[in-house]
C-alpha cells in the first residue's frame, strides 16, 4: 500500500513542478505549488500510518496551515499584479534580470 | 682638526640644502653668494686642515668618526672619514678649484633660469665629491661616488627644456651604472671575504687573505677596474663624456674635468695595494689608459665643437692617469690630476667665455679672432693649452706629464709600447690644443663680440692660469732639479710596489724629456702651420679615404655606433617586442577570467521566475539522486 501511495505522491510532485515550470500563468503556478505542498503532505501522512505514528497527521495539518497562508498571500500579490499590469503571465515579471536598464 | 675636517664635508651639504628648498624664493644675488661662500668656507676649512696635517704628519693618516651608520650582521660602516695625503692632496684640489669655479658661474650663470637650483646641484656635488675622497669605508666612498653620478646627471641635463640635454644626462648616468654595478659587485665579494668594508684594515688584510697574482684577486680588481673606468670615461665606457658637454661650462669645468672624472683614478689609487697583487689587472689598467689617451686624442683631432675636444682631450690625459697607475707611479698619476685639474678647468672657463663671446656658438670653425675682443680669455686658454701640450719647463702639465711617460719607462711593469705610444700622444695633445687656440683665437673674426666677461670671471681665469704654470714645480724630475715635495708627500700614501724603483738614470730621463718636449713643440708647429691656410680641412676634402678616417675619428672611432647597434637597438627592440610586459600577462590572465566566468553566470540571471524554479528543481533531484545512490550503495 505505501509504495502505491508513495508514487502518487511523487506523482503528483512531479505535475506540480513540471506545472511551475512550464506554466506562464501566475495562478496556474501558485497552484502547482499547491500541488506539491499536497503530495509532500500525502506522503508525510502515509509515512505516519505506516509506522502508527500520530506526528505524520500533525504535520500534515501544519503544511495546510503553512499553504494555506501561503496562498493567502500568493493571491493577494497576484491580484495587485493584475491591477497594476492587466496579466497574469509570469514571464513579464523579469524586472532583476541582468544587463538590462531598468526603466523608471 | 676634527671640527675643521668635518667643516670641509658638512658646509656645502647644508648649502645645498638650503638652496635646494628655499633657494627659488631667493634673490639670485644671495643664492649666488651662499654657493659661492659655502665652497669657499669648505676651501679654508681645507686649508687648516692641511696645515695642521702638515705639522703632525701622523704615519697612519687622521680618522675621525662622527657616528656609527649601521651595525647589522657585522656591517659596521660609520660616518667616518680619514685623512691622508692622498685625500688631503684631493679635498685642497676639489675645494680649491671648486671654489673658483663656482666664483665663475656665478657671474657667468647670473642671467639663466634655474640660479639658486644650479648652485644647490653645485655644492651637492662638491659635498659628495669630498664624502667620496674622504671616505673611511668603501660604503660611504660608494656614497659619494652615486652622489657625485646623481649630480653629474642633473648638471648635464640643467637646461632640461632641451630633450638633447635630458637624453645626453641620461647617457651619462646609464653608462656610468655600468661600472657601478661591477664596483657594487666588488663591495660585496670584498665584504663576503674580508667581513669589513673598512679601506684600511681590507690593504692591510689583502696580501694575507688574496693569493698575489691569483685568478680571485685578478677579477676582483678587474670589477674595481670596470667602476673606475665607467667614472674616469675610459675605454669601454668613455662615450658618455662627449655628450656630457650639454651641459653649463662651469659644469663641465668641474665634473666634468676637474674632479668628478678622476674619482675612477682616486679609486685606483686607493685601493692601490689590491692592485698589487693582481699584475693581470695592474696591466689591464695600464693598456686602457694608453688605448684611451690614443684614442681620444685622435678624436679630439677632429672635433669641430670646442667643448667636445676639451672633453676628448679630458679623457686622454686621464689616460695618462690610469697608464701611469698601471705602471705602479701612483704619485705620478696623483700629480698628473693635481696639475690637470688646473688647467683643464682653466681651459674650460675660458672657453665657455670664448663661447659666451659668440653668441653661444660651439662650432671652432665658426668662432675665430677673438683675440683682441679678450686679452684675458685669449692668454689664459693659451696657457692652459701650453700647460695641456707639456709646453717644456715653463707649465705644470709638463712636469706631470713627463712623471707619467718616466714612470712608464722605468717601470718593470712598463712596456715599451706604452710610453711610445704615450709620447706619440703628446705630439697629438699638442696639435689639437693649438688647433682651437689658431681656430678660435686667430684669424680673421667671424662674428661681433656679443658679451664680455666680468671682472671676476677674468680674476678666476688668471688666478687659474698661474696655478695651471706653477703647480708643477713642486714635483719636479730628479734630472732636472730636485724639489719634489708634493710626489714625497704623496709616497707616504702609498706603499711602493716592491719591484718599482726610480732609478735615477739621469740620461735616460733627460732623453725622454727632450724627445717629449721636441714632440710637443712640433705638435705645436704644425697646428700653427696648418691651421692657417686650413690645409687640413683641404686635405680631407680633396681625399675620400681622408675623408673616411676624419669622419671615423669624428664619430668617437665608431662606439657610439656599435654601442647603438649591440646594446640600445637590441635592448630598445625587445622593449617593444615586450611593451604589454609578458609578466604582466598572468595577473591580467587572472582578471580575464573572473571576467568571463562573471559574463557566464550572470548571462543565468534571467529574471524569470521559471527559469529559477527550474534550476531549483534540476538542483533538489541531483541531489536527491546522488542521496538515494549512496544509500544503495
Amino acid at each position: 500500500m505505501i509504495n502505491h501511495a508513495m508514487m502518487f505522491a511523487g506523482l503528483l510532485f512531479v505535475i506540480g513542478a513540471v506545472g511551475i515550470m512550464i506554466r506562464r500563468n501566475l495562478l496556474f503556478m501558485l497552484i502547482s505549488v499547491e500541488l506539491m505542498l499536497n503530495a509532500a503532505g500525502l506522503a508525510i501522512a502515509v509515512g505516519g500510518s505506516k509506522w502508527s505514528q500520530p506526528d505524520g497527521q500533525v504535520f500534515l495539518i501544519m503544511i495546510f496551515v503553512a499553504a494555506a497562508t501561503g496562498v493567502a498571500v500568493g493571491i493577494s500579490l497576484l491580484l495587485a499584479n493584475y491591477h497594476e499590469r492587466k496579466n497574469v503571465d509570469a514571464d513579464e515579471l523579469s524586472l532583476m534580470r541582468e544587463r538590462e536598464p531598468i526603466e523608471q | 682638526m676634527s671640527i675643521a675636517l668635518w667643516t670641509v664635508i658638512i658646509v656645502p651639504f647644508v648649502s645645498a640644502f638650503v638652496l635646494l628648498v628655499i633657494g627659488a624664493y631667493m634673490p639670485k644675488k644671495a643664492a649666488g653668494a651662499i654657493g659661492c661662500v659655502s665652497v669657499g668656507i669648505s676651501w679654508v676649512a681645507a686649508m687648516f686642515v692641511a696645515s695642521d696635517f702638515l705639522r703632525e704628519m701622523p704615519p697612519d693618516g687622521f680618522r675621525t668618526t662622527l657616528y656609527t651608520w649601521m651595525d647589522v650582521g657585522g656591517l659596521n660602516p660609520g660616518i667616518a672619514v680619514r685623512l691622508d695625503a692622498l685625500s688631503l692632496v684631493m679635498i685642497s684640489v676639489i675645494t680649491f678649484v671648486g671654489f673658483l669655479i663656482h666664483i665663475y658661474a656665478s657671474q657667468s650663470m647670473y642671467d639663466e633660469d634655474g640660479y639658486s637650483r644650479f648652485f644647490g646641484y653645485m655644492n651637492l656635488f662638491v659635498g659628495s665629491m669630498l664624502t667620496l675622497v674622504l671616505a673611511d669605508n668603501l660604503l660611504l666612498l660608494y656614497l659619494g661616488w652615486e652622489g657625485v653620478g646623481l649630480c653629474s646627471y642633473l648638471l648635464i641635463g640643467f637646461w632640461y627644456k632641451d630633450a638633447t640635454n635630458g637624453r645626453a644626462a641620461q647617457k651619462a648616468f646609464i653608462v656610468t651604472r655600468v661600472g657601478d654595478t661591477a664596483l657594487a659587485i666588488a663591495l660585496f665579494w670584498l665584504f663576503v671575504s674580508f667581513g669589513t668594508l673598512d679601506i684600511k684594515t681590507i690593504l692591510s688584510a689583502a696580501p694575507a687573505k688574496l693569493v698575489a697574482g691569483s685568478a680571485a684577486a685578478t677579477l676582483l680588481a678587474c670589477l674595481i677596474i670596470g667602476g673606475a673606468v665607467g667614472k674616469s670615461a675610459q675605454i669601454p665606457l668613455q662615450t658618455w663624456l662627449p655628450d656630457a658637454m650639454a651641459g653649463p661650462t662651469p659644469v663641465s669645468a668641474l665634473i666634468h674635468a676637474a674632479t668628478m672624472v678622476t674619482a675612477g683614478v682616486y679609486l685606483i689609487a686607493r685601493l692601490h695595494t689590491l692592485f698589487t697583487l693582481a699584475p693581470p689587472a695592474m696591466f689591464a689598467v695600464a693598456v686602457i689608459g694608453t688605448l684611451t689617451l690614443f684614442y681620444s686624442g685622435f678624436s679630439a683631432l677632429v672635433q669641430r665643437d670646442i667643448k667636445r675636444v676639451l672633453a676628448y682631450s679630458t679623457i686622454s690625459q686621464i689616460g695618462y692617469m690610469f697608464l701611469a697607475l698601471g705602471v705602479g707611479a701612483w704619485t705620478a698619476a696623483i700629480f698628473h690630476f693635481f696639475t690637470h685639474a688646473f688647467f683643464k678647468a682653466l681651459l674650460f672657463l675660458s672657453a665657455g667665455v670664448a663661447i659666451d663671446a659668440q653668441h653661444h656658438e660651439h662650432d671652432i670653425f665658426k668662432m675665430g679672432g677673438l683675440k683682441r675682443a679678450l686679452p684675458i680669455a685669449y692668454w689664459t686658454f693659451l696657457i692652459g693649452a701650453a700647460s695641456l701640450s707639456a709646453l717644456p719647463l715653463v707649465t705644470a702639465g709638463f712636469y706631470s706629464k713627463d712623471s707619467i711617460i718616466w714612470g712608464a719607462y722605468s717601470s718593470p711593469l712598463g712596456a715599451p709600447w706604452l710610453w711610445v705610444l704615450a709620447l706619440i700622444s703628446t705630439f697629438i695633445t699638442a696639435v689639437y690644443s693649438f688647433r682651437v687656440v689658431y681656430l678660435v683665437f686667430h684669424g680673421e673674426q667671424k662674428m661681433e663680440v656679443s658679451k664680455h666677461p666680468g671682472v671676476l670671471m677674468n680674476l678666476v681665469l688668471v688666478v687659474l692660469a698661474f696655478f695651471s704654470i706653477t703647480a708643477g714645480f713642486i714635483g719636479m724630475p730628479e734630472s732636472i732639479f730636485k724639489f719634489d715635495p708634493l710626489v714625497r708627500f704623496l709616497k707616504t700614501a702609498f706603499n711602493t710596489i716592491p719591484a718599482y724603483q726610480n732609478h735615477a738614470n739621469h740620461a735616460a730621463e733627460v732623453m725622454l724629456l727632450t724627445i717629449s718636449s721636441a714632440l710637443g713643440l712640433l705638435g705645436i708647429f704644425t697646428a700653427f702651420s696648418y691651421y692657417r691656410h686650413n690645409r687640413f680641412a683641404w686635405i680631407v676634402d680633396r681625399s675620400p679615404f681622408a675623408k673616411a678616417i676624419h669622419s671615423f675619428f669624428f664619430s668617437g672611432w665608431g662606439f657610439d655606433w656599435l654601442y647603438d647597434l649591440l646594446f640600445v637597438r637590441p635592448y630598445k627592440t625587445f622593449a617593444y617586442w615586450n611593451r604589454s610586459d609578458a609578466i604582466d600577462n598572468v595577473f591580467t590572465g587572472l582578471a580575464s577570467l573572473a571576467r568571463i566566468g562573471n559574463s557566464i553566470f550572470s548571462s543565468l540571471q534571467t529574471g524569470r521566475i521559471r527559469n529559477y524554479a527550474a534550476s531549483l528543481i534540476l538542483g533538489a533531484a541531483i541531489f536527491t539522486t546522488i542521496v538515494i545512490l549512496r544509500t544503495k550503495l
